[in-house]
């Protein structure tokens, strides 16, 4: 596991008061993991700020999963 | 149409002197101080650097991480007391028709440190753009207590936040007597919450000079009735009371505390924060609680009176008092529990209320404590009696809560031994 997505894995814990072994990469922040619209916008804003980066609303709309807010954070520091 | 009758079946506090009821209460009689140096954040640049902060009390308890980013520490409060008073009513359990129940939890403020946490996040990251937590506005509003105890419990009845300053709870008080006398709802689950002991509360309050800053005797600083009181000692916490209609409790074998017998509200249209200086709105507001309860003055035994130690507010309260009571007035006992707990700001009322319940239920008048008897206010007569330093065992049939908010409301409620 990358250095990115486990510290994004750990937010996430954190956040939607998970046991990390549930975040697992296929899971969607609503339908497994138990966020609501309000928890997915704060989630959003913590990957912000953890790694300086800006997600768009029209992209954060399409990070639904673990995968996708991974893969979306690796390629914007690259 | 006839009105129905209204009891208190249920209890709760989280307070400066007690983190539930028993122990609030008696401290209070004991005459113990909520006072001590703030710990919420650090003070040392204030003019004030002390409160009565709730103590002890550790969120991680009661709520879990998830849910605690979705509550503003008034809220936390909120849900304390309320669980304690449900708990006590009983009015958790299956037999109970849960859209006849309401919450009308009332805050002055609500979200004080939310606010200024994200205000000031944006204001010192201006260059990122506005970047708000979605909870600030859901944690911050003063209606939001309210939503949470009715999640909490499924109670689908009438709910909503009250608003009228430092008189807010005892509005809240009010409004829930009167939807159930008006058959609106079985129950409601009713009182304050405020938690502002924050940089933006004892600021805003020391720029307007409200705020004792008796910085080397905290615990002796609120001293209501006595010359040398400088303001109010800033307080934080919840009370709650559920109010029941009297024939659902009695179906249900509930315990009755008391019962609430009349809620008066006038304004003082006068200013934005000073009483009226002839005790006007305060004068017109007692009369309107006496004759809601079809009662005299002689009727009542005990008066809570709003006594915040300020040096315009106490005054005015008094003559007030004397022009009601008249001769009676000296036979009133009449304390301020604001000596002890501060001033809890929106939650005052309900614990205030709280104390009268508690008084006619165990015939007893908490004192008013810090006074020095050569610390005499040559404006405040002291053949009234004050109940100072110690409490007074006395028949208390009747009793009297009056609270005043910056904005000129007044509330004042009056509750009453059951007797069926």
């Amino acid at each position: 596991m990358s250095e990115i997505a486990s510290r994004v894995k750990a937010i996430i814990a954190d956040k939607l008061n998970v046991d990390e072994n549930e975040v697992t990469e296929t899971a969607e922040f609503t339908k497994d993991l138990g966020a609501d619209s309000l928890d997915t916008v704060e989630l959003i804003m913590e990957f912000e700020k953890e790694f300086g980066i800006t997600i768009p609303d029209d992209k954060a709309e399409g990070i639904t999963t673990v995968k996708d807010a991974i893969e979306y954070i690796e390629a914007a520091k690259n | 149409m006839e009105l129905k009758r209204v009891v208190v079946t249920g209890l709760g506090a989280i307070t400066p002197i007690g983190n539930d009821v028993d122990t609030t209460w008696d401290n209070a009689l004991n005459g113990v101080s909520g006072a001590a140096p703030i710990t919420h954040f650090d003070a040392s640049k204030f003019k004030t650097q002390f409160a009565c902060e709730v103590k002890g009390f550790n969120a991680a308890d009661h709520f879990d991480r998830k849910k605690l980013r979705q509550l503003d520490l008034y809220a936390q409060y909120a849900l304390v007391a309320a669980e304690q008073a449900v708990k006590d009513a009983d009015l958790e359990n299956d037999g109970i028709n849960k859209n006849r129940v309401g919450v009308i939890i009332a805050a002055g403020i609500g979200g004080l440190h939310t606010f200024e946490e994200e205000a000031g996040y944006y204001a010192t990251h201006e260059d990122m753009g506005p970047k708000y937590n979605p909870f600030f506005i859901p944690k911050m509003i003063a209606d939001i207590a309210s939503g949470h105890v009715s999640m909490q419990y499924g109670y689908h009845g009438p709910n909503y936040g009250v608003v009228s300053a430092c008189a807010s709870s005892t509005n809240a008080l009010i409004d829930a007597f009167n939807l159930i006398r008006l058959g609106k709802a079985d129950a409601i689950v009713t009182g304050g919450a405020e938690a502002a002991v924050y940089p933006a509360g004892v600021g805003g309050f020391n720029s307007m000079h409200a705020l004792s800053t008796r910085n080397d005797s905290p615990e002796t600083a609120s001293r209501p009735f006595s010359k040398s009181r400088d303001g109010f000692v800033i307080g934080e916490g919840s009370a709650v009371l559920v109010l029941e209609e009297l024939e659902h409790a009695k179906a249900r074998g509930a315990k009755i505390y008391a019962e609430v017998v009349g809620g008066g509200m006038s304004a003082d249209a006068y200013h934005l924060t000073a009483t009226h200086p002839e005790g006007l709105g305060a004068k017109l507001v007692m009369q309107n609680a006496l004759e809601d309860a079809g009662m005299k003055p002689e009727d009542i035994d005990y008066i809570n009176v709003h006594g915040t130690s300020t040096p315009v507010g106490d005054l005015s309260e008094v003559k007030a008092i004397k022009e009601v009571f008249g001769d009676h007035a000296y036979k009133v006992n009449i304390s301020s529990t604001k000596s002890m707990t501060g001033h809890l700001l929106g939650a005052t009322g309900a614990l205030e209320a709280l104390f009268c319940v508690k008084a006619v239920q165990n015939d007893i008048v908490p004192p008013t404590i810090n006074h020095d008897p050569e610390d005499q206010d040559e404006e405040i007569d002291y053949n009234l009696n004050f109940t100072f330093d110690k409490a007074q065992k006395r028949t208390v049939n009747t009793a009297l809560s009056n609270t005043f908010g910056f904005g000129g409301h007044n509330a004042t409620v009056i509750v009453k031994k059951y007797v069926d």
